[in-house]
């Protein structure tokens, strides 16, 4: 846009104009000043710090864009130029930690990422726990990815009707008091901690079955309670966005309420409806803490939801983490193995999630 | 609205009889669905005010820890909100100053990929957040950030130290909170700087500002109550995350100002995780009780969040 709004001088007024401004040779100095002087930071410790290099790099050129752009072009652009480089260097600054989590992710997680771990669970034989401190490498987290996936599976199975059926009672029959309660209880219910989901499925399975119950489905539970108001958010901006003409059309055509609904409101809307849901799936699959109250960890691979603990992905992660066992070092290499299935399944969702919108959007529509 | 209240005649128009039994079901089902989540909140409550109950009738000198509840609660409570005002110190500003590269000063192309990258980072499992910062992050900040601040900023209470060789102390917790829930507060102000009025900045630049000018004088008053409301959601999330505050801390129930030292206070969340699977009978129910109070807190932000939200984008006026 600024490109629009400059002024593009005629070719003899250019020298004029550019006379007060930084050439590229200026930029091209300080450049190569900062880096060289972060270069400096390796003097102290005599190895190559990159972090500490790009952040002294960083400062000096602030300092030194500010000061050359003070002297020659003025105060106002030179602290236009120094929040430029502010500005970008908060997002480097940022990106840094950020890029740090997945490249330690994956670095850490490749030396367990095999075969055995996608298809072992952690009942050990003895020969397997002794083999272990020789640094052979035993047990997997088949038993948890099942978990997971049954889990997750069936807090989907609850949650998208529900979440669906009650987005489109708030956009096609809501009015009046319930409609708008229904609103406001649905942003108390995106606030629920985490914990507090598991302790509530805790404290519901409980009071049904008994002290001590710990199943897959009370984390199903737990976790519907944490998707719902996602999958209700969603669902209910994408059915408003559905044009009015297109439920009028249908109902001059004698088609029922229910009906145009279901044929025309909903497909039309499917590709954003279904986006949301598997980015509220991706959302709840890696929630840890009410899994860990609700469903507990096992050994050994369990199918059935509504008997016994389960171990889940998430609470797999956090265990083989803080009680390794001996050697610390094969619990260790699970967790962050685990730890990249997780993330690698949550980029193979949000992927899905992009196609999904992509291939599924309505031609009429945008 | 409008949708709903040009339907009603039409309906009546078309519903024979044939189609009104369809339409009964359908809407029952809709119906059905909204109170259900009334229904489901309303459980969520009684089944944790049921299962806390026995907190306040019981005596709690017979279990381990204070005797009393609010003396149990109270350090876990300053612990939450220190690790997440720590976390919101250190993120709103970057957010902010993010959100502005992405939507102001990184190439059109280049921000469509970032505003995707950020968000599939909000989605990073917290455990994964938790062992990274424990393992990665830790011993960086201990071995390389922690001793400056205590050598010269030591005569704040926050840094007195001594630093804890391991690194794994309130700040550390704060600073991966943070790091999570940057993504979250990016997310929501790079929406709100979208929407700032083309024609409010280009009167701006018209009048001879320089783009940070134009920035400060169009764009961060239009954005500021966004940016405020995603800085409260980014706050109760914060409040309410548990697997990396109870990976990184081993806390203790008691106040501890110094943030870098080898003894912190634990949050609500992280203490319920690590104290869940041992505990048994009066200890459970307290451990629900401190659930409830990190739900009313976590309430009354998000509360506070909305209404600011609502308040709407009223600085764009003044």
């Amino acid at each position: 846009m600024s490109a629009t709004l400059t002024p593009t001088p005629t070719e003899p007024a250019a020298d004029e104009l550019r006379a007060g401004k930084l050439s590229r040779g200026h930029l091209a100095g300080i450049i190569a000043a900062a880096v060289a002087l972060g270069a400096l930071t390796w003097i102290p410790t005599g190895s190559v710090k990159l972090i500490r290099w790009i952040v002294v790099a960083l400062l000096v050129y602030m300092v030194l864009s500010y000061v050359v752009s003070r002297v020659i072009e003025g105060h106002r652009q030179a602290i236009d130029r120094l929040m430029a480089a502010v500005v970008t260097s908060a997002f480097i600054l940022v990106v840094l930690p950020l890029v740090s989590v997945v490249w330690t992710v994956v670095s850490e997680g490749a030396a367990r990422f095999d075969t055995l771990f996608l298809t072992g669970t952690m009942r050990l034989t003895p020969e397997e726990l002794a083999g272990q401190n020789d640094g052979i490498a035993a047990g997997g987290a088949y038993h948890a990815i099942m978990g997971t996936l049954i889990v997750t599976g069936l807090a989907t199975l609850l949650s998208v009707p529900f979440g669906l059926f009650t987005a489109i009672y708030l956009v096609e029959y809501g009015r009046g008091k319930l409609a708008r309660s229904i609103t406001a209880m649905v942003d108390v219910m995106t606030g629920i901690p985490s914990i507090v989901a598991g302790l509530f499925a805790y404290a519901l399975f409980i009071l049904i079955f008994g002290p001590g119950t710990r199943t897959g489905v009370a984390g199903a539970v737990a976790l519907t309670v944490l998707m719902t108001p996602v999958v209700v958010r969603s669902a209910e901006e994408m059915l408003r966005l559905v044009p009015n003409e297109l439920r009028e059309a249908s109902y001059a055509l004698g088609v029922p309420k229910w009906k145009t609904i279901v044929k025309v409101v909903v497909p039309t809307a499917i590709a954003g409806i279904l986006t949301g849901i598997t980015l509220a799936i991706a959302r709840v699959i890696g929630e840890t803490a009410p899994l860990l109250i609700a469903t507990g960890l096992a050994q050994d691979t369990n199918y059935n939801p509504f008997s016994g603990r389960m171990t889940t992905l998430p609470v797999f992660t956090y265990y083989q983490y803080v009680q390794p066992g001996i050697p610390t070092e094969a619990g260790q290499d699970r967790a962050w193995a685990a730890a990249l299935a997780l993330v690698i399944i949550v980029a193979v969702l949000f992927t899905i999630a992009r196609v999904l919108a992509k291939i599924l959007k309505p031609k009429g529509l945008r | 609205m409008t949708i709903t209240d040009a339907e009603s005649p039409s309906t009546d128009l078309t519903a024979q009889q044939v189609s009104k039994v369809g339409d009964k079901v359908f809407s029952g089902l809709a119906r059905g669905a909204g109170i259900l989540i009334l229904v489901t909140l309303g459980a969520v409550a009684i089944f944790l005010l049921t299962e806390a109950w026995p907190t306040f009738t019981n005596d709690l000198s017979e279990i381990s820890g204070p005797d009393t509840f609010i003396g149990y609660v109270g350090p876990l409570v300053f612990g939450t909100i220190l690790a997440a005002t720590i976390a919101l110190v250190l993120a709103t500003p970057l957010a902010v100053l993010v959100a502005l590269f992405i939507t102001h000063y990184a190439p059109k192309k280049l921000a469509q990929t970032l505003g995707y990258f950020v968000d599939l980072l909000a989605a990073i499992p917290s455990v994964v957040f938790g062992i990274w910062g424990s393992q990665t992050l830790a011993p960086v900040l201990a071995e390389s950030v922690y001793p400056s601040l205590e050598k010269y900023l030591g005569f704040i209470p926050l840094f007195e130290g001594p630093v804890l060789n391991s690194g794994r102390s309130m700040l550390t917790a704060g600073v991966v909170l943070a790091v999570m829930i940057l993504p979250i507060i990016t997310a929501i102000s790079r929406e709100v700087f979208l929407q700032t009025p083309r024609l409010h900045e280009e009167a701006s630049l018209a009048l001879g500002a320089t783009k940070w000018e134009m920035i400060r004088q169009a764009v961060i008053p239009y954005g500021r109550s966004g940016v405020i409301s995603g800085a409260m959601l980014g706050l109760g999330r914060a409040l309410g995350e548990t697997m990396a505050v109870a990976i990184i801390l081993s806390g203790s129930i008691d106040y501890f100002w110094n943030i870098i030292g080898n003894e912190n206070s634990n949050t609500i969340a992280a203490n319920i995780a690590l104290s869940f699977p041992e505990s048994s009978g009066l200890e459970v129910n307290r451990l629900i009780a401190t659930g409830l109070v990190l739900f009313a807190i976590t309430f009354l932000v998000n509360a506070l969040a909305r209404r600011v939200a609502n308040a709407g984008f009223s600085g764009a006026d003044g």
